[in-house]
């Protein structure tokens, strides 16, 4: 039933080299104290390495130490046929007694495992009774328990939970150390060197270099002369050394010398192969191939194929391919422009490529870039001071590394405080830069272009519009307050652009955290930039920008009128410019010339008639717009302003 | 079947060991991985028992390197002989470029060749493949037994070979025939390839 030992099989024939050393020394501790080291042993490696040398000498050792232990080795077929034997013959109890009294069961070929439920089961009980019975187990595979199709994962835990090792290939020296102690077995003696060049090609395993030698050993015994070097490479077909083993070149020009069976084969084919494929038809059908995998149609290099010697053949190769790749380019912008009409079947057709041009310039017609900056608003106009240098300085920052430093700019103010004009004014310098596309416009406008594009059903349109911008400038974020579909779109956009580096601008009249109705998604998105505060405009600021109106208007700049008008209560630059206008529209009725007199008339006395005054004006210039809210308290104190003004106030 | 990828410039050819039982289908196979230089042989699957009977199939791939500009491999399988194992065939068969069918050359074992042969026929129909189209050389194996054992090539072929394909006498287990074999499937395979259109 189970096979006996071999008895060439002993640790002492078997040569340790650092591939096996490992299952080597597990072995002879096994042998040494069976069930108590290493219970189950696993080894595994590929075939003829030694597996079953190894098994077979752990047998020998432990029955040399004490001859009374119960060895067992067999493999797993042969315990699968004892098995089912056992079972046909209503012996199954027997069978399994039988097995638990092994006191080292040594068994190979575990592999054949795979797909034998009732046998790994089987095993399973046995491996479990012969450890608590504290009897050795030893199993032998070509893979680890792992990597055995289909095996029971408690005799994966159970096999990998003794000590699982592997032989690997044999290196030089231990081949040399092999092959010269396998000769010596057969009594042949060799020159020097002729072993170490059979050593030197990496056979796969022992078995094969054993096969090596064994031709050595027949040649040898058939020609009277011991074999040297080169008559050995070439009984083994070893190239010369010239090249080195292992390494042959891929054209392998067949060994004259030797008449080497796979060279030969391998010339035949080649002539085969080479009459089989006509070179060019080879190369018709692989573009056919290959556009057709791409999706093209082929029609045209098919045509090809059917005549039987077709001129030019690789001219018309190229301007087909010439012509896809003109397609191609189309399609690409296409895509960019409408994703929908890209899909069009035209521009996979290679023989209809007017068609394809008409389309894409169809579509290039219709694509209209995003909303541009406002040319109104250039950065030169728009007047520094304390109290914006923050925002100017970000946008000046924007402008330089658009995309990289600030990104989103979140430019928070009250109304009338310049937002719009340096929002565009960051716009227009970023348009200047090569290629950029720069989407800048209200937010109203962007809801109301989604909500027409819903309605045209084209917002893959509107899209691929607002992503081929190299940059998106949004007024009054604020807006988007209970608008979903627009914040789950720009949502969208924002992470694409923040994704590409692409810069994002917005304005708000408040901190993004304090905005109602926006969601947390896009504030956290907008928190994650800059947010850069422009407060109310300071004397210095107002001054610019009074003598800046002045001149427009074409008024002598007195620094009385200059000092009165800057001094004016006033929330935002365009109340000073309403203020302005106020003051000429009055002097135009008069028919005086603008003085500080008259501005204090104007604005102080009572309101020339149809002259609508501005709110706020009376404010004492704390109380705020309502579309923005002050929220601290010393926001409120550093606003103050300055005291002669409120003294004027609080004598009203 | 992706016998010729001009896309990937590649041409694979699988090819069967067919026959019945102990033909020596393995035998063919192990002598020609004992001659394929490592480099160009993969790893040699088999899944034998300890008799050496192959319980599913031998595999054996063959890189034969750039030909023409396709990198050309071949795989051989074999299948199990046992007239039970006809399941396994079938699947090995699937997909075949072309078939060697090894037969025993032993006179007794004439009839297990023809069951064998027709066995072959109609798994190859359970595929829809017609048998004449199918690549096909016959090897008459085991010639360097005893003359008084066994049918010479002439008489196998007139018991065996009525398509007239090429046959070859072997002797597998010494190499004789072995890749003369070989190389008559890949001469057939290979026509076939040429005269089929690729693109179809």
């Amino acid at each position: 039933m189970t096979s006996t030992l071999n008895p060439r099989f002993t640790f002492e024939t078997f040569v340790v080299g650092a591939a096996n050393r490992l299952a080597v020394t597990a072995g002879r501790t096994v042998a040494e104290n069976p069930g108590s080291a290493y219970n189950p042993l696993f080894i595994y490696s590929g075939s003829g390495l030694g597996k079953t040398h190894v098994l077979m000498a752990i047998g020998h050792a432990a029955k040399a130490i004490a001859a009374q232990l119960n060895i067992e080795y067999l493999t797993l077929d042969e315990y699968v046929e004892a098995f089912h034997a056992a079972i046909a013959a209503g012996q199954g109890d027997a069978f399994r007694r039988r097995f638990q009294n092994v006191d080292v069961l040594l068994v190979d070929d575990v592999q054949f495992l795979t797909n034998r439920k009732e046998m790994q089961a089987e095993l399973l009980r046995l491996t479990e009774a012969l450890q608590q019975a504290g009897h050795q187990i030893v199993l032998a595979s070509d893979r680890p328990p792992a990597e055995i199709a289909d095996l029971d994962e408690r005799l994966i835990s159970r096999f990998s939970g003794g000590l699982v090792v592997d032989m690997g290939i044999p290196d030089y020296e231990t081949r040399v150390a092999i092959l010269r102690r396998k000769a010596d077995e057969r009594g042949s003696a060799f020159q020097p060197g002729v072993l170490e060049t059979v050593a030197k090609v990496e056979y796969p395993n022992v078995r094969e270099l054993m096969g090596a030698l064994n031709r050595l050993i027949a040649f040898q015994a058939v020609n009277d002369t011991p074999i040297n070097d080169e008559a050995a490479r070439k009984v083994l077909g070893i190239p010369t050394a010239a090249s080195p083993a292992g390494a042959t070149p891929a054209a392998a020009a067949p060994t004259a010398a030797s008449p080497d069976e796979f060279s030969q084969f391998l010339t035949d084919v080649t002539v085969t192969v080479g009459k089989a494929v006509e070179a060019w038809r080879a190369r018709v059908a692989e573009a056919v191939l290959r556009w057709e995998g791409e999706g093209y149609r082929t029609g045209r290099l098919e045509k090809l194929l059917d005549q039987e010697t077709p001129a030019a053949v690789d001219e018309a190769i190229a301007a087909y391919v010439q012509d896809v790749e003109r397609l191609r380019a189309l399609e690409t912008e296409v895509a960019t422009l409408d994703p929908q009409a890209a899909g069009e079947k035209v521009f996979r057709d290679p023989d209809r490529m007017q068609e394809a041009e008409a389309a894409a310039a169809k579509v290039r017609d219709g694509a209209a870039p995003p909303p541009a900056p406002s040319a109104a608003f250039p950065l030169e106009s728009y007047v520094p001071g304390p109290s914006n240098d923050v925002g100017l300085n970000a946008a000046r920052d924007v402008i330089g590394k658009p995309g990289k430093k600030y990104n989103p700019l979140v430019l928070v103010g009250r109304s009338g405080l310049g937002k719009t004009h340096l929002l565009n004014a960051i716009g227009l310098e970023l348009a200047k830069k090569k290629n950029a596309v720069v989407a800048c416009l209200s937010t109203q406008a962007f809801v109301d272009e989604l909500i027409a594009a819903i309605d045209g059903n084209r917002v893959d349109w509107w899209r691929a519009r607002y992503k081929r911008a190299t940059a998106l400038l949004l007024d009054d974020i604020q807006l988007l307050a209970g608008k979903e579909r627009t914040q789950e779109e720009l949502f969208n956009l924002f992470n694409q652009f923040l994704d590409a580096d692409k810069q994002l601008v917005f304005t708000a009249p408040a901190h993004p955290n304090t905005l109602e109705g926006l969601e947390e998604r896009i504030v956290s998105r907008l928190e994650g930039g800059l947010v850069a505060e422009i407060g109310e405009p300071d004397k210095e600021l107002r001054r610019s920008v009074l003598d800046k109106l002045l001149v427009t208007h074409r008024i002598p700049a007195e620094p009385a009128l200059l000092d009165y008008l800057a001094d004016r209560p006033i929330e935002s630059v365009r109340n000073l410019t309403g203020l302005v206008q106020r003051v000429v529209d009055a002097a135009a009725a008069q028919d005086a010339p603008v003085s500080a007199g008259l501005a204090r008339d104007v604005l102080e006395g009572a309101p020339p008639a149809g002259t609508r005054r501005t709110t706020g004006l009376r404010t004492s210039g704390i109380v705020v717009s309502s579309a923005g809210g002050v929220r601290s308290r010393e926001k409120m104190v550093w606003d103050w302003p300055q005291a002669s003004d409120r003294v004027i106030e609080d004598l009203r | 079947m992706s016998l010729v990828n001009f896309t990937t410039r590649e041409i694979t050819c699988k090819i069967v060991y067919y026959g019945p039982g102990r033909s020596g289908k393995t035998t063919n196979l192990h002598y020609i991985y004992g001659r394929v230089p490592e480099t160009r042989r993969g790893r040699m699957v088999s899944l034998a028992t300890q008799t050496d009977r192959t319980l599913f199939f031998d595999f054996l791939p063959i890189d034969l390197g750039q030909i023409s500009g396709f990198a050309t491999r071949f795989q051989l399988y074999t299948v199990p002989g046992q007239v039970y194992y006809n399941a396994t065939r079938r699947l090995v068969l699937q997909g075949a470029d072309g078939v060697v069918f090894v037969g025993d050359s032993q006179a007794r074992q004439l009839d297990e060749n023809i069951e064998s042969l027709q066995n072959l026929q109609s798994n190859l129909l359970e595929h829809g493949v017609d048998v004449r189209t199918m690549p096909l050389v016959m090897q008459y194996n085991k010639q360097d037994l005893p003359r008084e054992l066994i049918l010479t090539q002439a008489e196998l072929d007139d018991a065996l070979n009525f398509r007239s394909v090429p046959s070859f006498a072997a002797d597998a287990l010494h190499g004789k025939g072995v890749f003369e074999t070989l190389k008559g499937i890949s001469e057939l395979v290979l026509k076939k390839l040429a005269a089929g259109s690729p693109a179809a």
